[in-house]
C-alpha cells in the first residue's frame, strides 16, 4: 500500500462536482489517506530504527568469538555445548555476512563445522563438515525454522539477521530496564521462516537490540529472546555477552554466553570458502 | 618410509603444552545369528575395542596432526590392526595451501556408493561400507582462485586393502592372502601415483572433476597356484571422475560418474539420485529425508567384480534434532536383475557429554547361490558400539 496508489484510485472514481460529493470525497481523503500517511511514517520509522541499529555495526570487518551454549529442559536439566564463531562482514547490503561455526564439545562432535554464506531473500549457501568421514556436505538451507543443534534457537535466529531480510513497522517507544526503547515489528521477507512476525526492542542510546519476541505461524507468541551485558569493542562495536532464548510453549530455555571477542583478524573471502572446512582444526 | 619417520620426529619435538589431545575409545559388539558358511569362520559374537587419539599442535604458521588408530578383535587377526590415519604438517600462503604427510581425503556426494572417492585405500576389515579408510602418504597442493580450486596430489607409496582373516566373517569363500599381493607396476607399492582435481561452487551447484593415474585401490582377486586362497592383484589405471550436486530448496540432486582404463576392458560407472527432506515433520523438530539413487556400472568380468551394476537404492534418514543428536539412516540396495537385496540400518545417539551409542545392522536377502554376494549370504549381523570421547 502506498499513498500514490490510493490517491489514483480515488481520482478514478467518477464523482460529480456537487459540493456534497466534494465534501464527501474530502471526508474519504481524511479517512483513508491520512491514516495511510501515518502508516507510511511508521514503516519508514521502523526501517530507520532497524537500519540505524544494523549500521552501527558497519566496518567491523571480521570477528571471532567463543560461545558456551547451555540447554535447559522444562525440568531444569542441562546440556552444554561449546563452539566458536568466525564472521566476515558482508561486502554490501545486497548480500549477507559469511560465517563459520566450529563445534568444540560435546566431544563426539568436536571439529564439526558449519559454513554459511548468507543471502538476503534467496536461500543461504551452507556446507557442513563431518570430521569422522572427513566429508564436506552442501546442505539445504530451507530448514530455517528447525532447532539449531537441539537448542531453542532456530537456524534463522542465528543466520537471518540482515537488515533487508525483514520489513519493519514502528509500534511505540517505552522503557526497557534503565533505557528507553523503540519497539519495532519486523516481518520476515524471506521464504520458509517459522515466524509470522517478530517484535524487537531497540534502545535509543546505542541502538542495540535488547529483546525480541517471536510469533509462530499461527500468530501465537512462541519465544522470547533477551540480550544482556552489551560491551563496546574497538570503541565502536557493541556486542551482547549473553543471550537467553525462552520457549513459552515447551518451557525449554537456551542460554548463550559469548566470550573472548576478537575483531579485525585480517580474514579474507578465501578463509570462508568450503575448502577451508577440511583443515579447520 | 624415511620421510614419514622424520615427520613423526618433527611432530614429537614440536609437542608442547598447547598440544590439543582428543579422540575416542570404543567397544564394539557384533552378533551373527546364522551359522558360518565357510570353513574356519567363527560363529556368534565378535567383540572388539578400538582407540583413536588425535594430537594437534601449531608450529608457527603451520599445523601438525597425528592420529594413530588401533583395533583389537577377539577372533579376526586381520581385523586386529594398527594404522596411522593422519600424520601431517600443513600450512597456507596467499592462494596456496600445502600438506605433507599421511592424510585422508574424501571426494563425492552420493550415499549408496562412494564411486569417485579414490585417494585413500578402504580399510575393509572395519566395515563393508567403504567409509573407513587407511592413511595415505601424500604431498598435496591446493590453489584457490575465484574461478575454482585446483588440487594436485602426489601419492608416494600405496596401501593394500585390508581383508578379513580365514576365521573372520564377511569374507570371500576362499580367504585372501594379503601377504602376497601382486602388482602390475614393477615398482609394486612404491609406485608414485597422482591426481589433479578441480572443484568449484556456482550458485546452487557444487561440482568436482578429476584425473587420477596410479595403482587401482580396488584389486582384482586371483586364485593362487595351490587353489587355497585369493591373491589381490593391483593394476595401474587411468581414471576420470565427476561429482555434481544441485541444492534447491529441500532437494539435493546428486551425480557421481567415473571412467576407468587399465583394469580389463575400459568401463564407466555412475550413481545418480536425490535426497529430499521433509523438515519439522508434523510440527515436531524431527526431519525426515527420503533418499533415492540409481547405480550403474558397465564393467565386465575382466575388472574387479562389483555388486552395483544395475541397482536401485532407496533410503530414509530420520533426524530427531534433540539434545542428543539422535538420528537413524536405513536403506536398501536392490539389484534389478537378480532381485538380491542388501538392507542396512544405522542409528546413533549421545548418552552423555562424553559417551555415544551407535547401532548398525545388515541383512543380505534373496541372495543367489552362484552370485557375487553368496559369500556373505550367512553374514547378517547386528552391531552395537559404545564410545567414550575425550
Amino acid at each position: 500500500m502506498n499513498y500514490n496508489k490510493a490517491h489514483k484510485q480515488l481520482k478514478g472514481l467518477k464523482l460529480s462536482n456537487s459540493v456534497a460529493t466534494r465534501l464527501f470525497s474530502s471526508l474519504i481523503c481524511l479517512f483513508f489517506i491520512v491514516p495511510l500517511a501515518i502508516a507510511e511514517t511508521d514503516l519508514e520509522k521502523g526501517f530507520e530504527i532497524a537500519a540505524r541499529s544494523d549500521r552501527s555495526d558497519l566496518g567491523f570487518a571480521d570477528s571471532t568469538v567463543k560461545l558456551k551454549m547451555v540447554l535447559y529442559n522444562a525440568a531444569g536439566e542441562k546440556n552444554q555445548r561449546t563452539l566458536s564463531l568466525r564472521t566476515l562482514e558482508k561486502e554490501n547490503e545486497q548480500v549477507g555476512d559469511k560465517s563459520l561455526i566450529i563445534f568444540d564439545s560435546p566431544a563426539d562432535i568436536n571439529g564439526t563445522a558449519l559454513l554459511s554464506h548468507a543471502k538476503i531473500l534467496d536461500a543461504d549457501n551452507q556446507w557442513l563438515f563431518l570430521p569422522a568421514l572427513k566429508r564436506t556436505k552442501r546442505i539445504s538451507s530451507v530448514n530455517k525454522s528447525g532447532p539449531f543443534v537441539g537448542s531453542e534457537f532456530a537456524f534463522e535466529d542465528f543466520t537471518s539477521q540482515e537488515l533487508n531480510k525483514f520489513s519493519y513497522r514502528y509500534l511505540r517507544s517505552e522503557a526497557c530496564g534503565d533505557l528507553m526503547c523503540d519497539v519495532v515489528e519486523r516481518t520476515p521477507r524471506y521464504e520458509h521462516s517459522g515466524y509470522t512476525r517478530q517484535v524487537s526492542w531497540v534502545d535509543q542510546k546505542v541502538y542495540q537490540v535488547r529483546r525480541v519476541e517471536f510469533y509462530d505461524r499461527r500468530g501465537a507468541k512462541l519465544k522470547i529472546l533477551t540480550l544482556d551485558d552489551y560491551r563496546l569493542y574497538n570503541n565502536k562495536y557493541w556486542r551482547a555477552q549473553k543471550m537467553t532464548m525462552n520457549n513459552l510453549v515447551t518451557k525449554k530455555r537456551t542460554v548463550l554466553d559469548y566470550f573472548d571477542y576478537q575483531f579485525t583478524n585480517g580474514f579474507k573471502k578465501r578463509d570462508f570458502q568450503k575448502t577451508v572446512l577440511k583443515r579447520i582444526r | 618410509m624415511r620421510w614419514l619417520s622424520l615427520l613423526l620426529i618433527l611432530f614429537t619435538s614440536s609437542l608442547h603444552a598447547e598440544t590439543n589431545v582428543s579422540g575416542s575409545v570404543s567397544t564394539q559388539l557384533r552378533y551373527f545369528h546364522q551359522d558360518p558358511q565357510w570353513p574356519g569362520q567363527f560363529s556368534g559374537r565378535q567383540a572388539s575395542i578400538a582407540i583413536e587419539p588425535e594430537f594437534r599442535t601449531k608450529v608457527g604458521e603451520g599445523k601438525f596432526t597425528f592420529i594413530p588408530f588401533y583395533r583389537h578383535d577377539e577372533h579376526d587377526d586381520e581385523r586386529s590392526h594398527f594404522d596411522i590415519r593422519e600424520l601431517h604438517w600443513q600450512t597456507q600462503f596467499d592462494d596456496w595451501d600445502v600438506l605433507i604427510g599421511i592424510n585422508s581425503l574424501f571426494w563425492g556426494v552420493t550415499e549408496s556408493r562412494h564411486l569417485v572417492d579414490i585417494i585413500n585405500q578402504t580399510d575393509f576389515v572395519e566395515n563393508l561400507d567403504n567409509e573407513d579408510k587407511l592413511g595415505q602418504p601424500m604431498i598435496q597442493f591446493g590453489w584457490v582462485q575465484d574461478w575454482g580450486v585446483l588440487n594436485f596430489v602426489v601419492l608416494p607409496g600405496f596401501r593394500e586393502r585390508t581383508f578379513p582373516a580365514a576365521e573372520g566373517r564377511l569374507r570371500t569363500p576362499l580367504p585372501i592372502d594379503t601377504d602376497n599381493a601382486h602388482y602390475e607396476s614393477g615398482a609394486e607399492d612404491k609406485h608414485i601415483d597422482f591426481a589433479l582435481r578441480y572443484t568449484h561452487v556456482i550458485d546452487d551447484w557444487d561440482l568436482g572433476a578429476y584425473y587420477f593415474y596410479g595403482t587401482s585401490r580396488e584389486p582384482r582377486l586371483l586364485l593362487n597356484n595351490s587353489g587355497t586362497a585369493l591373491i589381490p592383484y593391483y593394476d595401474l589405471i587411468n581414471q576420470v571422475g565427476v561429482d555434481l550436486q544441485l541444492t534447491q530448496e529441500a532437494w539435493l540432486w546428486k551425480l557421481e560418474a567415473i571412467g576407468r582404463e587399465g583394469q580389463g576392458k575400459t568401463f564407466v560407472a555412475m550413481v545418480a539420485g536425490f535426497e529430499y527432506t521433509f523438515y519439522q515433520l508434523a510440527n515436531s523438530s524431527t526431519d525426515l529425508g527420503v533418499l533415492f539413487e540409481y547405480l550403474y556400472d558397465d564393467r565386465d568380468a575382466s575388472a574387479p567384480q562389483t555388486f552395483s551394476d544395475d541397482d536401485i537404492f532407496a533410503g530414509l534418514r530420520l533426524a530427531l534434532n534433540d539434545v542428543d543428536d539422535t538420528s537413524i539412516l536405513t536403506g536398501m540396495i536392490l539389484d534389478r536383475h537378480t532381485e538380491e537385496k542388501l538392507i542396512t540400518f544405522e542409528a546413533e545417539t549421545r548418552l552423555s557429554e562424553r559417551w555415544t551409542l551407535d547401532a548398525e545392522a545388515r541383512w543380505f536377502v534373496d541372495i543367489e547361490k552362484n552370485g557375487l554376494l553368496n559369500s556373505l549370504a550367512s553374514d547378517d549381523y547386528v552391531q552395537v558400539e559404545v564410545a567414550y570421547h575425550f
